[in-house]
C-alpha cells in the first residue's frame, strides 16, 4: 500500500524538452521541404533528401543494434543490398506488386540476419566486427556472381514497384512523402521497441551482459532478435532505394557502404535514434556538396572522419549537449 | 526432511595447476543463512561463480532444490530462483534504480520480452519493483540512475534485484565490502529482516556480521572445506584458529 | 592434365595463402596485444606495392627498390601511428573502426591522385624470371616460387622472434593478458610500437612482393584486408600459428574453389547452371568455411593460449 503512495509521491523526472521535441522538429522540417522547392529551392534537393531519408531508415536500423544493443556490425549494407536486389529481381521477372515484393524481401532479410547473426553472436568485440564484415562481403560477392541479373555491372530497372497496380512511386513528390512516411513509421517503431521490455533488456545487456544473464535472460537471444529486426528494416530501405535509383548493383552492399552507415550513426550520436536520421541527412548532403565541388572528395571526407573521431565524442547530439552544458554551467 | 535448498557434491575446479575448488561438499537448508568464510584467495568467489553458473566446474555436482543444475546456463538458474549479488557491485548504471529492479520483475513475468508496450510505465512491473525498493529502503532514490547511487545503496539495490527473482537462494558475495560503518549496520539489519524467507549463502570477511547473521558457517582454505557447523563450534575449531592465526575470530 | 592443373593450383593457393599470412600476422598481433582494430592495415599493403612501383622504376633494381619501398612504408606507418593510432588505443572499437575507415578513404583517393586510377605493375626481376619445369608439361614461374620461399622465410623468422626471444615472450604474454604485462612494469606503448612497426613492415613487404604478379591499383588493400580478417577469425585472434594455418586454409580453399567448383558441379548439373552456381558458390566458399569454423569453435582453430 505504502509503495503505491510513495510511487505517486516520487514522480518520474520528465525527459528534457530538447530530447522530446528534436524528432518532431526534424520530421516536421522534412515534411515542409517540398514547399521550399515550390518557392524556388532546386528540385534536385527533393531527390537528394528522398535518398537521404531512405538511408536514414538504414542508419536508424543500424542504430538499433549498434547504439542501443552495443553491437558494432560492419556488414549492414548487405541488408540494403538484399532489399534492393529483391525489388530488382522481382521487377525484372515482371512482378512489380509491392504486396508481393515487400513480404518476400523482409522474409529473406530476416532469414539472412538469423543465420549470420547466430554465427556472429558466438563471438565478441573485434571478432564480431570482422565477422559481420566478412558476411557482408559474402553477400557482395554473391551479387557480383549473379550474372543473370547483371553481375558486376548491376541491373537497370525499367519499371518501379506498384501498389495494387497503382504506380505510387512514379511521382517525385509522392515518392518523397512515401520515404518520409516510411522513415517516420520506422522511427516510431524503433522508439517503441527501445522503450519496451525487450528494449530494456537489450539496453541493459549493452552495459552489463553478465548482470542481465544472472537476472534470468538469454542475452544472445535478445541480441539476435534485435539483429533480425534491424536487418528487416534495412531491407525495407533497400527496397525503396532500388525504386528510387531504378538501378541495383553490388556496390549497394560494398563494405565502404557499411562503413558509411556506421559513420552516419556516430555522426548523429550513437543510440539516440533521431541522431541516426540527422547523421544520414548530414552525410548525404555533405557527400553531394563535396562531390559536386571536387571528384577527390573522399580525400577530404576521410580526414574529416578521422578528425571527427579524434576530437568529438557523442556525435552531433553529444556536441549539442556539450554546448548546452557549457551554456548552463 | 525437506530437500536442501542447495547441495554441492565433490565440486572441483582448477586453473592450470592451481586447485581453486577442491572437492567441496556443502548443504544449505531452505531458509538457512549460511556463511562462507576463509582467508583471501581461498576460492570463495570462484565457488559463487560456479554455483551461479558463470563458471563451469571441472567435476562434481550442484543440486538446487534437489535438481541437478551443474550444466544449466546461468540465465536458467536465475529463472529457477537462484539469485546473486556481486563482490564488485553490478548494476545497470544508466538505468534508474527502479528500472534495475523492474528488470528482475520482468524476467519472471509472463512476457519477459514483449515488444511495443512502454516498460517504464508498466504498472505490472513497477508495483513489485516499488515493493522491492521499499524492502531495502531505496524508495527515495527510485528514479536516480543506478550509477549515481552510493556504494551502500548499490549493494542494497543488488539485494532488491535479487528479491524480485522470487529467490529460493541468494548468493551474497561480500555485500559489506567497501561499505561504511553506518551503511553496513543498515545492510546487516536488512539481511536480518530477510532471514527465513529464502536460503542465503553469505560470503563475508566481516566476522562480526557473520556471527550476528549466520545459522551455520563453512570455512574454506585453499579451495577445500576445513570446518563446517554452528558458528560457536566453528569459532572454537582449532583448525580454523590455525588458518586464521593472527586474525581475530 | 587435371593432375598438372591441380599441382599448379595448389602452388597458387599456397602462394596466395603466404601473402595473406604476411598481412594477417601483423594484424593478429595488434589485435591480440592492444585489442586495437586497424582497418588501415590493408593500406599498408597497398602502399608497399605502390612504393615498390615507384622505387623499382627509379632505381632500376628490384632488390634496391624493394628495400627503399619497405623503409618508406615503415616510415609512413610510424607517422600514422604517431598522428592517429596512438590516440585510439584507449578508445572503443567503434571509434577505432571509424577513424581507420576514414584513413582508408583518404589513402585510396590519395593513391588515385598520385599514381592515377589505372592499374600499374612492376616487371618481374631478371634473375627471378622464367619458369621451373616441375614435370612433363608443367611449368611454374620462378618468381612465384621465390615469393613462397620468401614468405616461408619470413614466417620462420617470425616464429623464431615470437617463440624464442624475450620480446616475443612479452608479445605472447601481451596477446593473452595485456594488463598483466603492463603490471610487470613493461612499457606497453613501446611494446606496441614494436609490434606495430613489425606488422607494418610485413604488410608492406607482402604488397611489394605481390606487385610483380598482381595489378597494383587503388583499393587493392581492402580485399586483402577483409581476407586477412577471415584468416584471423578462422585461426584465432592473437595467434601467429593460427594466422599461418588460417592463411593457408583460406588461400587454398579460395584458389581451388575458384578453379574446380565448375567441374565439380558439372558432374551433376547442366553446364550453364553449373557455371552460374559455381561462380556464386566459389566466391562465397571461404566465408562459408569461416562460418563453419566459428560454429564449431567460436574462438578459432588455434587461439592464443590463455585467452578466454
Amino acid at each position: 500500500m505504502s509503495a503505491v503512495t510513495t510511487s505517486a509521491a516520487i514522480a518520474r523526472p520528465a525527459l528534457p524538452a530538447a530530447r522530446r521535441l528534436a524528432p518532431l522538429v526534424i520530421l516536421g522540417l522534412l515534411a515542409l521541404l517540398p514547399l521550399a522547392t515550390a518557392l524556388g529551392l532546386p528540385a534536385h534537393w527533393l531527390t537528394l533528401v528522398t535518398r537521404a531519408m531512405i538511408f536514414a531508415v538504414a542508419a536508424l536500423s543500424l542504430d538499433l543494434i549498434l547504439g542501443v544493443g552495443g553491437l558494432v556490425s560492419f556488414g549492414h549494407a548487405a541488408f540494403i543490398g538484399i532489399g534492393a536486389y529483391g525489388a530488382g529481381i522481382l521487377i525484372t521477372e515482371g512482378q512489380t506488386e509491392l504486396l508481393v515484393a515487400l513480404p518476400a524481401i523482409l522474409l529473406v532479410c530476416a532469414a539472412f540476419a538469423a543465420v549470420t547473426g547466430y554465427v556472429s553472436l558466438r563471438t565478441r568485440g573485434v571478432a564480431f566486427i570482422m565477422i559481420t564484415l566478412a558476411f557482408g562481403q559474402m553477400a557482395f560477392y554473391f551479387a557480383q556472381a549473379l550474372s543473370a541479373y547483371g553481375g558486376d555491372d548491376g541491373l537497370t530497372l525499367y519499371e518501379k514497384s506498384t501498389l495494387l497496380g497503382r504506380e505510387i512511386f512514379a511521382n517525385r513528390t509522392g515518392f518523397y512523402y512515401i520515404a518520409l512516411g516510411t522513415l517516420a513509421f520506422c522511427y516510431w517503431l524503433a522508439r517503441r521497441l527501445v522503450a519496451s521490455r525487450f528494449g530494456r533488456v537489450l539496453r541493459a545487456a549493452r552495459e552489463n551482459a553478465v548482470r542481465v544473464t544472472v537476472t534470468g535472460y538469454d542475452v544472445d537471444h535478445v541480441r539476435l532478435g534485435a539483429y533480425v529486426i534491424s536487418g528487416m528494416m534495412a531491407g525495407l530501405s533497400g527496397f525503396l532505394l532500388a525504386n528510387q535509383t531504378d538501378f541495383v548493383s553490388p556496390a549497394f552492399m560494398s563494405w565502404q557502404r557499411s562503413g558509411e552507415l556506421i559513420f552516419m550513426v556516430v555522426l548523429g550520436g550513437v543510440g539516440s535514434l533521431h541522431g541516426a536520421i540527422v547523421g544520414a541527412l548530414a552525410f548525404l548532403i555533405a557527400e553531394d556538396v563535396l562531390s559536386a565541388w571536387t571528384q577527390n572528395w573522399k580525400a577530404i571526407f576521410g580526414p574529416l572522419i578521422v578528425l571527427f573521431v579524434l576530437f568529438t565524442q557523442g556525435g552531433i547530439a553529444g556536441l549539442m549537449t556539450k554546448l548546452r552544458g557549457r551554456r548552463d554551467g | 526432511m525437506a530437500e536442501p535448498a542447495l547441495a554441492l557434491k565433490g565440486l572441483a575446479k582448477s586453473f592450470g595447476a592451481l586447485k581453486v575448488t577442491d572437492g567441496v561438499d556443502l548443504s544449505i537448508a531452505p531458509g538457512e543463512l549460511h556463511a562462507l568464510i576463509g582467508p583471501n584467495g581461498a576460492g570463495k568467489t570462484t565457488l559463487v561463480h560456479q554455483i551461479s553458473g558463470t563458471l563451469r566446474p571441472d567435476s562434481g555436482a550442484i543440486l538446487f532444490g534437489g535438481t541437478d543444475i551443474t550444466h544449466l546456463p546461468p540465465q536458467k538458474r536465475a529463472r529457477a530462483g537462484l539469485a546473486r549479488t556481486f563482490q564488485i557491485t553490478s548494476t545497470i548504471a544508466s538505468l534508474s534504480a527502479l528500472e534495475n529492479v523492474a528488470l528482475g520483475v520482468q524476467a519472471h513475468s509472463a512476457h519477459p520480452l514483449s515488444f511495443f508496450r512502454d516498460a517504464a510505465r508498466d504498472e505490472a512491473l513497477n508495483a513489485p519493483a516499488w515493493e522491492a525498493l521499499e524492502a531495502v529502503g531505496l524508495t527515495e532514490r527510485a528514479h536516480a540512475p543506478a550509477g549515481s547511487l552510493s556504494h551502500g545503496e548499490k549493494r542494497a539495490l543488488e539485494i532488491a534485484m535479487a528479491l524480485t527473482l522470487k529467490p529460493k537462494l541468494i548468493l551474497l558475495d561480500e555485500p559489506l565490502a567497501g561499505v561504511g560503518h553506518e551503511e553496513g549496520e543498515r545492510l546487516i539489519a536488512l539481511l536480518k529482516s530477510l532471514k527465513g524467507r529464502f536460503a542465503m549463502l553469505l560470503v563475508e570477511h566481516d566476522m562480526s556480521a557473520v556471527f550476528a547473521l549466520a545459522d551455520r558457517v563453512t570455512v574454506l582454505v585453499y579451495g577445500g572445506v576445513i570446518a563446517s557447523g554452528e558458528p560457536a563450534a566453528v569459532r572454537a575449531d582449532p583448525a580454523v584458529r590455525q588458518a586464521y592465526l593472527g586474525e581475530e575470530v | 592434365m587435371t593432375t598438372s592443373l591441380l599441382i599448379v593450383q595448389l602452388l597458387n593457393g599456397l602462394q596466395f595463402g603466404i601473402l595473406l599470412f604476411l598481412v594477417a600476422a601483423g594484424l593478429t598481433l595488434v589485435f591480440g596485444v592492444m585489442d586495437f582494430i586497424n582497418l588501415a592495415h590493408g593500406v599498408q599493403y597497398m602502399l608497399g606495392a605502390y612504393l615498390a612501383v615507384t622505387f623499382v622504376g627509379l632505381t632500376g633494381s628490384f632488390m634496391l627498390g624493394l628495400a627503399l619501398a619497405l623503409a618508406a612504408a615503415l616510415l609512413l606507418g610510424l607517422v600514422l601511428e604517431f598522428l592517429v593510432f596512438r590516440h585510439l588505443y584507449e578508445r572503443e572499437h567503434l571509434d577505432q573502426v571509424l577513424a581507420t575507415f576514414g584513413l582508408i578513404l583518404l589513402f585510396n583517393q590519395a593513391v588515385k591522385m598520385i599514381w592515377g586510377a589505372a592499374p600499374l605493375s612492376v616487371p618481374v626481376p631478371e634473375f627471378l624470371s622464367g619458369n621451373v619445369r616441375l614435370m612433363d608439361g608443367i611449368l611454374y614461374p620462378v618468381y612465384r616460387f621465390a615469393l613462397i620461399g620468401a614468405g616461408l622465410g619470413v614466417g620462420a623468422l617470425l616464429w623464431f622472434v615470437v617463440e624464442k626471444t624475450r620480446t616475443g615472450m612479452l608479445l605472447r604474454a601481451g596477446a593473452s593478458n595485456a594488463p598483466m604485462v603492463s603490471a610487470l612494469g613493461i612499457d606497453i606503448r613501446k611494446l606496441f610500437m614494436i609490434v606495430f612497426a613489425f606488422g607494418t613492415m610485413l604488410a608492406g613487404f607482402a604488397g611489394a612482393m605481390a606487385a610483380p604478379i598482381l595489378s597494383v591499383e587503388p583499393g587493392m588493400g581492402d580485399t586483402v584486408l577483409i581476407l586477412a580478417f577471415v584468416v584471423i577469425v578462422v585461426g584465432g585472434i592473437g595467434s601467429i600459428r593460427g594466422a599461418f594455418v588460417g592463411a593457408l586454409i583460406v588461400g587454398l580453399v579460395d584458389t581451388l574453389g575458384r578453379s574446380f567448383m565448375n567441374d565439380l558441379l558439372r558432374l551433376f548439373m547442366a553446364p550453364a547452371s553449373a557455371r552460374a552456381t559455381g561462380a556464386a558458390l566459389s566466391s562465397m566458399l571461404i566465408y562459408l568455411v569461416m562460418a563453419a569454423v566459428l560454429f564449431v569453435r567460436p574462438e578459432g582453430l588455434l587461439p592464443a593460449k590463455g585467452r578466454s
